[in-house]
């Protein structure tokens, strides 16, 4: 198969593409850390992947999408699976307090995800067939106090997603929007772990099978679905004056 | 950030960072306080504190594979990189770790740094004698490459140094053919210790072998094993499992510290003996499960309970070996301490390494669930161990003396003379270290 892989370093992104090497496949890396890129190219390489090439990117710049899809779509020539999973997690008080700082980390985790959307999606439509899978969040799903910067933005791309995957039905291509718990990254680094966290690797596990059987929304571990299901009861009387 | 070996005894508070690349890496080596000690750590698998220190760098984000040689069956990592990693990719090609230890999850790192030993050590050595290169971050920034030939002073201090000489990066490991990633195992019962040491002579030939002892056992009955010996075997009609999976059990949090007590170590120790008595005396499994039976249950340490556990490893030379353990063995029966995994192996011949625990002679293995008086217990095996010329494993240990390691060690001087050349302000040091003399612990 051919996998392109948007903001491939992420330790999420980067279990999967190991997954994929490992199946024999074909990768495009989008990255913006060019050591960290070659490197992981390098390794995937020895994974068994069958060819690797890479471009690093900051994707903030959003005019650079359309040159960097296409550079991908020459490489691979058809792509069958694209997967966006660049995020960052913002500083909650400096986002609620500054709005240039708000901005930054919407650009990141929405406004370029949508750029990348429409430019994946106009090719996707042409080939006709292919999957679209993108990394969103559970903080997606009801804005909490501590992240709803982060949560505006990510939920900002699941209600995309779902348009988009009834826009492209007709031509084949699916989308997929998976919605990890708390994920033990670099991202999380300074969190300190319990039971609920999860490694990388059983996020990647689920997003390569979630692609596979064309799942639609999937949580990464899937248990979080109940989670979610519970926090989205709390009334919001009793929910607002939560600090979680 | 709290921070534990596996025993979870000692716990330390220290700031941890895993740098995502050898840039950050360098960087942070760079702008740190040469003051404060550093240690590196892999997958945290070692016992006790090791891989402990007031700043600790985790090599979780060194995973990259940098290249394979399908002809020659090299392969070049990242000192991150996990042997389930590796078998990962050298299982599906026929291809097999020369060493394994008890665990796949430790890392190329920690193995280099502690030279760990398999059931295989009497005919194969340790890890690093499988080791054909490895580069190595100096306290001053420099990166080296070293091996047997080229610094092979810095070589023999690294393999088996505990990372104090400084921060392994890569590595490059010889692998090698095996007739199939099955083993055919036998079990052959001992009713005492002697027959098990009569056993271990007798089967010096078989390429895998370690015993499981009734640490319990006492009389007649001491030292009562099952003596597990393996060999590589190519079962072409059984599909073998090519991906060695992790835990598919969990134990989900501590269980309390009382449900191991003497009483149901006996029952569980005379059990395990008795189910072997009608076991299959011989049986092909799967080389995950022969090679790695506890990694099947996720954090199998909270069986010990909160206050965490240790395990007691010795080494003493053929001389006398027989004596010291049954020594051993007696004390802690007669302590009623002990634990389900007391395992026995003989060793092969050492290496060059300056601190490598592996020599010829029996290795004793004793795990104690951390309680008030146990330390008292370990510096009476303590005793018998230097009695008879033996030595305890760093990579288990998290309380012995500076004066217990110094007799066991006798190359620690070398040691701490070219460490002083290469890191002369003392920038990696571990808990572990300024405990047994080898770096200083006020400075
Ligand atoms: C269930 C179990 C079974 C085991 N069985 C065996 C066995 O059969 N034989 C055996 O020999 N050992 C065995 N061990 C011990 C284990 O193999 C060693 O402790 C090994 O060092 C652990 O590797 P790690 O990656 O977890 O390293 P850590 O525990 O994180 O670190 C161990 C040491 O290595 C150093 N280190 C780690 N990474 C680096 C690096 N990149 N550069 C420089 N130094 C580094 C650390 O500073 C520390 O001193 C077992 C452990 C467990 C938990
Ligand atoms: N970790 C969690 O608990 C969690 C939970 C739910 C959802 N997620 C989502 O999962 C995805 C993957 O995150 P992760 O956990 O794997 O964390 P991660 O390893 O920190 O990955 C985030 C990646 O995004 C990249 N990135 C950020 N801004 C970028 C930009 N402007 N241009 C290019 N790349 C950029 C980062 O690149 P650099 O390394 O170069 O900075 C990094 O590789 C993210 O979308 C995240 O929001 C994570």
């Amino acid at each position: 198969m051919k996998i392109l892989i948007i903001g491939a370093t992420s330790a999420i992104a980067i279990a999967t593409a190991r997954l994929y090497a490992e199946r024999r496949d074909h990768l495009f890396l989008i990255a913006r850390n060019a050591e960290r890129l070659s490197d992981l190219a390098a390794d995937l390489r020895v994974r068994g992947a069958q060819s690797v090439a890479c471009k690093a990117l900051n994707l903030d710049e959003v005019g650079a999408h359309a040159a960097v899809i296409a550079e991908a779509e020459a490489f691979l020539q058809h792509i069958d699976v694209a997967l966006i999973a660049h995020g960052v997690l913002p500083d909650q008080t400096a986002s609620a307090t500054d709005y240039k700082h708000a901005l930054n980390s919407i650009t990141t985790n929405g406004l370029s995800v949508i750029s990348l959307l429409t430019e994946l999606a106009k090719r996707m439509q042409a080939q006709r067939s292919g999957t679209i899978a993108v990394i969103t969040s559970v903080a997606g799903m009801r804005g909490r106090q501590p992240n709803y910067v982060y949560g505006a933005a990510k939920a900002m791309v699941s209600t995309y997603l779902q348009g988009l995957r009834g826009r492209l039905h007709e031509f084949n291509v699916h989308v997929v929007d998976i919605r990890p718990g708390l994920v033990d990254s670099p991202m999380t680094a300074q969190f300190p772990k319990g039971l609920l966290w999860s490694r990388p690797e059983v996020v990647a596990n689920k997003i390569v099978n979630s692609v596979a059987r064309k799942q639609h929304t999937v949580y990464a571990p899937g248990y979080w679905r109940w989670i979610l299901l519970f926090v989205i009861a709390i009334p919001e009387a009793l929910f607002k004056r939560m600090k979680f | 950030m709290e921070l534990s070996g596996w025993g979870r005894f000692p716990v330390v508070s220290a700031e941890f960072v895993e740098p995502l690349d050898f840039s950050s890496l360098q960087m942070l080596l760079a702008s740190s306080d040469p003051s404060a000690k550093l240690v590196p750590r892999g997958a945290g698998l070692s016992y006790g504190d090791s891989a402990l220190a007031a700043r600790v760098i985790g090599s979780r984000f060194m995973d990259n594979f940098s290249a394979i040689d399908e002809t020659a069956r090299t392969i070049r990592c990242g000192s991150g990189v996990s042997l389930r990693q590796l078998l990962r990719l050298c299982m599906p090609r026929g291809w097999f770790l020369p060493v394994v230890p008890g665990t796949a999850n430790v890392s190329v790192g920690g193995a280099i740094a502690a030279d760990v030993h398999g059931k295989n050590h009497h005919l194969d050595g340790s890890f690093c004698d499988h080791v054909l290169d490895l580069t190595l971050l100096l306290a001053n920034g420099e990166l080296i490459r070293c091996s047997k030939t080229s610094n092979p002073e810095l070589f023999q201090a690294t393999c088996g140094g505990m990372g104090l000489t400084g921060i392994i990066i890569e590595a490059t490991l010889q692998l090698r053919e095996v007739p199939g990633v099955f083993i055919q195992r036998r079990s052959l019962l001992a009713h005492s210790l002697r027959e098990c040491f009569e056993l271990f002579e007798v089967n010096s030939a078989s390429s895998y072998s370690v015993a499981w002892l009734d640490c319990l056992a006492r009389g007649k009955q001491q030292g009562r094993s099952v003596l597990y010996l393996g060999e590589h075997v190519d079962v072409s009609n059984k599909r073998p499992s090519q991906h060695p999976t992790r835990g598919w059990l969990t134990v989900p949090f501590d269980l309390p510290a009382s449900l191991l007590n003497s009483y149901s170590l006996n029952l569980f120790n005379s059990a395990y003996f008795q189910a072997k008595r009608y076991a299959p005396k011989s049986d092909t499994v799967n080389s995950t499960s022969y090679f790695f039976p506890l990694d099947g249950i996720a954090h199998w340490n909270r069986l010990y309970g909160q206050r965490g556990f240790l395990q007691y490893q010795c080494l003493i030379p053929d001389d006398g070996a027989f004596e010291a353990i049954s020594a051993i063995l007696h004390k802690v029966s007669r302590a009623g301490k002990g634990s389900f995994l007391s395992v026995l192996k003989k060793m092969g011949a050492a290496n060059s390494n300056l601190l490598s625990f592996p020599g010829p002679g029996y290795t004793l293995a004793l795990d104690f669930k951390f309680e008030p008086g146990l330390f008292a217990l370990l510096e009476e095996l303590d005793a018998v161990v230097l009695a008879y010329g033996g030595r305890l494993y760093l990579a288990k240990d998290a309380r012995m003396s500076e004066a217990v390691f110094k007799a066991g060690y006798p190359q620690w001087e070398k040691f701490v003379t070219l460490k002083q050349k290469i890191d002369p302000h003392g920038l990696f040091a571990s808990q572990q270290s300024d405990r047994v003399g080898l770096t200083q612990a006020v400075r």
